[in-house]
């Protein structure tokens, strides 16, 4: 078959016949693109969150700021790295190289292009690709998760405990949220595999009939990559820097890689599976039929990636840190039970349409006529309901518990002899202070 | 050692079935990772360690089912038993501390006899296994795999066509487990729940609405177990965190200090006094 041709109906035939000596360069490009994205990473975030506090941020290092990183990792490359008396000295310098190590091998999977010729060899800009791909990114992250705890717990300090301690109940709880979000995109799919996927979105971008899923993935991929503001393993009003307090020098610049590298990759799946991978956005495609062939598709998916990037910035300059509890209680409580119930209703949407043969223009309407039933529903249960109770017919104390406090919304302000007394006695002056408490004492 | 020859067999059958190269490269180095794993998992003093030794195993594991063709198996082993199984012991391992190792004294009553016995039967379930894998030509996955049209159609053909009943009767066995952890750990409340105003509103009220010292804070050492050292010398337990309480090394406070500590106090106090006469 035509490898071209293969690649475009999603064939994984096409996968593993590439000569060793190209495996290893595309392995090799792959790593460098990923430790250069992230140094151009951390200049993106800090240049648009500097935007969004009404700052410049890096812009001495280079062009614009732009070598500030490579100058940032030069001085983190020079520290000293310290390892603590009390740390498990194997674990504590082992953590690092699973979190960086975990973090880079996710890409493997990631499709960033269609079939191309290279040095005469005709083979997909993909590392690799097999049936369960989308399985073994959710399984290289349960292993990156082993590098944060690991260090956590391996520091000997409580803040490194506790940071990871948080880490492992977070991302597991966000794990089987994300896990759960990717169901419905199998349902769709039809495949687990990265490129199937891609190419099964040649018509619509998954993120518009699974929006639900999308949303729920987006919200998962911050929890999962530990991003404000969903960092509670490095909180740094409550752990210091959580489970990387300890590390320092080149050990610490590997968690900062991981955690870049991670986020890169929650983008980059974020695209495949919702975004149409490497697909040129709508309007382009249709006027410029090249746009998906050859190695133009890579400029698209690097600007998915970064879109998403951004929403990983705008969502740190935005949003101020979670409470733990409720962010478990989001977790477990709103994420999990809506994915449940989406992917029950993706799965009886799939069940109709094969059964009947119902197409997807007419089930629309439907669950759109369905849905506006249930919002003018409630918008009148809305209506009947009284408005919510204040705390208007408590009386107002201002020394409640014996320290002044305002009022509450709904209570009125009442000048109490006291207030009255000293308000009267500023305004009287000094000397007339001890008259009106005179005048107060045998009240008393 | 059953787990040895088992894989000894495996490598013999490997070696005859495929003449790949890299397939032997792979099993090679995972079967000395999976072994070494499960040895040192075995002989290692500290629970973290013996946890972290069979996740490598359970790895290496799953690196040699992907190379064998069972994708699915070998990616879920990962997710199941690396990233969640395993993940929820060591949660519970590392709130005991860094510097602690196991008691090895035995509670369960007729551990060993059990334990010879049901070596005997896994090794007796291993034998028979191994064997008539040896005895009956294998199909080969990939023949399997070709009949539903792939490795996960034919996991899900089996799993919910002709185990569904074991699937399911399964499923309700993890089911009644989650529920009697549920029962264990479930606590009735009498009192309604405090929201984050009465909490605050109660510290306020407790009289030390301020944080807890700070560990290291006035002691001489910076780790986090050491006790933080009062104004007047002895050291203070509320410094160390609920989890390290009693854990880590006791911090004995250095005479030294405490001298020191008492000296300084001494001639502030007696400074203070003279300011006191001075003023009057």
């Amino acid at each position: 078959m035509n490898p071209l041709i293969a690649a475009a109906q999603g064939d994984l035939t096409i996968f593993g016949k590439d000569p060793f000596w190209l495996v290893l360069i595309k392995a090799v490009v792959l790593f460098l693109a990923l430790v250069l994205l992230t140094l151009f990473t951390t200049w993106f975030e800090r240049r648009v969150v500097a935007r969004m506090q009404q700052r410049s941020g890096p812009n001495r290092v280079g062009p614009a700021g732009l070598l500030q990183p490579l100058a940032d990792g030069i001085k983190l490359a020079l520290k000293q790295g310290i390892s603590p008396v009390n740390a498990d000295t194997v674990i504590y310098l082992l953590a690092p190289m699973i979190a960086a190590a975990s973090a880079v091998m996710v890409f493997a999977v990631i499709p960033v292009g269609p079939v191309v010729s290279m040095f005469g060899v005709q083979s997909p800009l993909q590392l690799t690709d097999f049936p369960v791909s989308v399985l073994y990114v959710l399984a290289i992250a349960s292993v990156g998760i082993y590098g944060i705890v690991l260090a956590g717990w391996s520091s000997g300090s409580t803040y490194s405990l506790l940071g990871g301690l948080r880490s492992s109940a977070q991302m597991i709880s966000y794990e089987i949220a994300m896990g759960l979000s990717f169901v419905a995109v199998f349902l769709y799919a039809g495949s687990m595999s990265t490129s199937q996927i891609v190419a099964g979105q040649t018509d619509i971008w998954y993120a518009l009939p699974l929006c639900v899923s999308f949303v729920i993935y987006l919200i998962s991929m911050v929890g999962e990559t530990n991003r404000a503001p969903f960092d509670l393993p490095e909180a740094e009003g409550e752990l210091v820097a959580g489970f990387h307090t300890e590390y320092s020098g080149l050990r610490w610049a590997m968690f900062f890689l991981a955690e870049y590298v991670n986020m890169i990759n929650v983008a980059a799946v974020a695209t495949t599976l919702f975004l149409g991978g490497w697909r040129a956005p709508a309007p382009i495609s249709t006027v410029w039929p090249g746009a998906n062939e050859g190695w133009w598709p890579i400029l698209w998916f690097l600007g998915k990636v970064f879109a998403i990037l951004f929403v990983f910035v705008w969502l740190r300059g935005t949003l101020p840190r979670l409470r733990y509890d409720q962010f478990m209680k989001f977790g477990w409580r709103v994420l999990i039970p809506v994915s449940i119930l989406w992917i029950l209703a993706v799965a009886a949407f799939r069940g109709i349409k094969n059964e009947y043969g119902l197409d997807m223009r007419t089930t629309l309407i439907v669950i759109g006529l369905g849905l506006a039933i249930v919002a003018v529903i409630a918008f009148l249960f809305d209506l009947r309901r009284a408005a919510p109770e204040s705390g208007a017919d408590e009386v107002f104390d201002p020394f409640a518990g014996g320290y002044p406090v305002p009022p509450l919304p709904g209570q009125e302000f009442t000048v109490t002899r006291r207030a009255k007394a000293t308000v009267t006695s500023a305004v009287i002056g000094a000397e007339e202070l001890i008259v009106s408490e005179a005048l107060e004492a045998p009240h008393e | 050692m059953s787990a040895v020859s088992g894989l000894a067999v495996a490598a013999v059958s490997t070696v005859e079935t495929s003449g790949n190269t890299g397939e032997n490269l792979v099993f090679w180095v995972c079967a000395i990772i999976s072994v070494v794993g499960a040895l040192g998992m075995l002989f290692s003093r500290r629970a973290v360690h013996s946890a972290l030794f069979i996740a490598s195993t359970m790895m290496a594991l799953a690196v040699l089912y992907v190379s064998l063709n069972a994708q699915f198996l070998g990616m879920t082993q990962i997710v199941v038993y690396t990233g969640a199984v395993m993940m929820l012991f060591l949660f519970v391992l590392m709130i005991v501390g860094v510097d602690t190792s196991d008691s090895l004294v035995e509670t369960i009553k007729g551990q060993r006899l059990a334990s010879v016995l049901f070596a005997l039967a896994f090794a007796a379930l291993l034998i028979a296994g191994i064997g008539a894998g040896l005895t009956h030509p294998a199909v080969g996955l990939d023949a399997v795999n070709a009949v539903d049209g792939g490795n996960v159609q034919g996991i899900a053909h089996l799993v919910f066509g002709r185990y569904l009943f074991a699937f399911e009767a399964t499923s309700a066995l993890l089911i009644t487990a989650a529920l009697g952890a549920m029962v264990l750990a479930h606590r009735e409340r009498h009192t309604p729940r405090k929201g984050q105003q009465e909490l605050s509103r109660d510290r306020v009220r407790s009289g030390s609405p301020q944080n807890l010292p700070g560990p290291g804070v006035y002691a001489r050492h910076n780790a986090v177990g050491t006790p933080a050292l009062l104004p007047d010398g002895t050291p203070t337990d509320r410094s160390v965190p609920e989890p390290l309480r009693g854990v880590s090394a006791a911090f004995t406070p250095n005479p030294q200090d405490s001298a020191r500590v008492n000296a300084l106090a001494a001639g502030l106090a007696a400074g203070a006094g003279t300011d006191e006469e001075s003023q009057s």
